[in-house]
């Protein structure tokens, strides 16, 4: 593998570390039973505030602490409308979504352009020198290396845990986890706010890392929290599927301008939807087996084949936590 | 004293929700160093200060009145189609397709627009079809199949205006090449707005309401979307009718679409769905999706994006706070609704 492409790939790397945020912070808050559907506005939100918080204060901890907070305080909103107000997660979480992209243009307006500071690349000492995978994994910055520990920590809490098991239940049987004593509503509470501050934290590693500034709408952000959303499905509600598929979808569009120079009939834009089709037809892959009709039409098929289908189906088929977007009434 | 349950008691809150809105929205612009009496006058001015920006607001209108009109019908059906965007876009796409291969034959002007116009529809009900058989056949959620179709749409949208439709010479972001006077929407003497295009959008959202209202195909319509299960199992076919609804909806979208290349831009430009298909979500959302309040609110929404254009002119500010109030208004009308029932129900019980 020549240099080029190996810097290639760790930029990748680099590029995957908010979109893991984003789509681990919705997958706990998913699986809690709440799908928070404001997230792209919301990461363009916290963007800006991120930014505009580091360039006044010169401090970096206070921009994505900022962004943690707006995070927080968003997802409350639509956890406090859904379960206090009954009003509908999909409604609420939608009019987030544009609000706060709209609030994002309006107050960054007087932030657009401004050249600001940019978290420092750390090289891990000793690991950074090993061949090909140093350059890869540690030549990073501090976000790319909380994006791999937000990895482990998420997948073995939710699996390998005993609160993990509590929030598996209150998004799978609420019922059954509040007979076994816990609070659902407030652990959904707990969740929510949990997963928007990783998905605020999204918002400031683009301003502050990925892509430095605030460029406004050319900003490029608008439609990642959508992204996030189809990975969240995608990874079957599991921290890990969720991270490879986040680097997928970092990779597909890594391709596009890669391949770019060589495509010149087709613009840039084209190849930046690239990955969206894909998102479609991945979503569609794991979705289908869950049809009634594709066991109608398998029962159909020659035995060999559609036990070869059917277990190809199963391998990639995911389905939701079974109370999500439910509201829980404890009575 | 006011009972709790009464129409009255539902009109306060709702009055209480747009105070709130405009207070957030104030602070909002407090925030940002603007000066709120100034902005909102602005707004006011910029769209019924003169006949003209009347115009330019009943031409704002349209579009979102059709998109909300589609969407009444599959938010009966308990669908969120988020695709409308996309939806809208499509249709522009027919209908500037038609216009571009009928333009130079001797076809009558007259038969051309209208040519466009049902290319434009069929536009939409192509997308919007696309959408309901992911959702009804592949299980792909309709707010992930059709977001994804959105930028599908705009990515033809872009690479339609920079490759075979291209300027002579070099594409550019300004779009297509306009049509011929000849083939616009009559309009108005000295004025954007066209009786034409009025009158698609009220009779639209008119059949729209008399569906919803008086007939059994709405009926059943809204016994799929309020649950599902249970019309299945007296026996209609839920399928279909979610299909009919994306139809329907993609139906009215395409004409919104035909409607900004006929009557608004006359060329396909990049953001020609002007994003009037989210605003129409919000709408809906905001009056409950009853058909009846569609007209005078998404009149209302389209004043407000059309007097903003003055902010960036006049105030320096971005036109996006027309958003943020329609975003706050939307919210704290759903949040106050939630609070009122809240409170309704605490003293039932």
């Amino acid at each position: 593998m020549d240099n080029n492409t190996l810097v290639g790939l760790a930029g990748i790397l680099a590029s995957a570390a908010p979109v893991v945020f984003a789509a681990i912070g919705e997958t706990i808050t998913e699986r809690a039973g709440i799908t928070n559907l404001s997230i792209n506005g919301l990461i363009l939100l916290t963007a800006m505030a991120g930014f505009a918080t580091s360039v006044t204060t010169g401090s970096l901890l206070l921009g994505f602490l900022v962004g943690a907070l707006i995070g927080a305080f968003v997802s409350l909103i639509v956890a406090f409308s859904s379960i206090a107000l009954k009003q509908s997660q999909v409604a609420v979480g939608f009019v987030l979504a544009l609000m706060c992209r709209d609030l994002s243009y309006f107050l960054g307006n007087p932030y657009m352009g401004l050249s600001g500071p940019r978290v420092p690349s750390l090289p891990i000492p000793v690991l950074a020198d090993i061949p090909v995978v140093g350059v890869l994994f540690f030549r990073q910055d501090i976000l790319v290396y909380s994006s791999y520990i937000l990895i482990a920590v998420a997948y073995i809490f939710v699996f390998k845990t005993r609160p993990g098991l509590m929030l598996q239940g209150i998004g799978e049987q609420p019922a059954t986890a509040y007979v076994r004593g816990a609070n659902v509503n407030r652990l959904r509470y707990i969740y929510t706010i949990i997963g928007g501050a990783l998905v605020g934290m999204a918002g400031p590693m683009y301003s502050l890392s990925v892509k430095v500034g605030w460029k406004g709408t050319i900003t490029g952000l608008d439609g990642i929290g959508w992204i996030a959303l189809a990975i969240t499905i995608f990874g079957g509600w599991n921290p890990l599927r969720a991270a490879f598929g986040a680097y997928l979808f970092v990779l597909l569009q890594w391709l596009g301008l890669v391949l770019q120079p060589s495509l010149p009939n087709i613009p840039s834009q084209v190849l930046q939807v690239a990955p969206f089709p894909l998102m479609i037809l991945t979503l569609l892959l794991v979705n289908i087996g869950n049809s009634e009709w594709v066991d109608r039409t398998l029962a159909g098929l020659p035995e060999e084949v559609r036990r070869f289908i059917a277990k190809v189906l199963r391998a990639m088929r995911t389905t939701p936590p079974a109370a999500l977007g439910i509201p829980f009434e404890n009575e | 004293m006011l009972n709790k349950s009464s129409a009255g008691f539902k009109f306060g809150f709702q009055i209480l929700a747009i105070v709130a809105a405009l207070i957030f929205t104030t602070v909002v612009m407090l925030l940002a160093k603007a000066p709120p009496l100034e902005a909102y006058k602005l707004i006011f001015t910029g769209s019924v200060g003169s006949i003209g920006k009347i115009s330019d607001v009943i031409v704002a209108w349209i579009p979102l009145l059709l998109a909300t009109s589609g969407l009444l019908l599959t938010f009966a059906a308990g669908l969120w189609n988020i695709g409308i965007e996309g939806q809208i876009t499509l249709g522009a796409i027919f209908t500037t397709w038609a216009l571009r291969l009928l333009q130079d034959t001797s076809m009558s002007p007259t038969l051309i627009i209208l040519i466009g116009f049902l290319a434009g529809i069929l536009g939409g009900m192509i997308w919007a079809s696309l959408t309901g058989l992911l959702k009804i056949y592949g299980g792909v959620n309709e707010i992930f199949g059709g977001l994804g179709l959105n930028f599908v749409a705009t990515a033809l949208t872009i690479w339609l205006i920079f490759g075979p439709w291209k300027r002579p010479g070099v594409g550019s972001m300004s779009g297509t090449v306009p049509f011929d006077n000849l083939l616009w929407l009559p309009q108005v003497e000295g004025l954007r707005m066209s009786w034409w295009s009025l009158g698609i959008g009220l009779i639209g959202i008119a059949i729209v309401y008399l569906i919803l209202q008086g007939t059994y195909f709405g009926l059943r319509l809204k016994a799929v979307g309020k649950n599902g299960r249970a019309a299945f199992v007296i026996g209609i076919p839920t399928g279909k009718y979610m299909m009919s609804a994306f139809f329907i909806c993609g139906a009215f979208a395409g004409l919104a679409g035909a409607t900004q290349v006929l009557a608004v831009y006359h060329r396909l430009i990049p953001a020609i769905s002007s994003g009037y298909g989210f605003l129409g979500l919000m709408v809906a959302m905001l009056i409950n999706y009853q058909a009846l309040w569609a007209a005078p609110v998404a009149l209302f929404f389209a004043a407000l994006n059309i007097g903003s254009i003055q902010l960036p002119i006049v105030l320096k500010l971005d036109s996006t706070l027309s958003g943020v109030l329609q975003g706050a208004l939307v919210l704290f009308v759903l949040m106050m609704d939630g609070v009122r029932r809240r409170l309704t129900a605490k003293k039932v019980k």
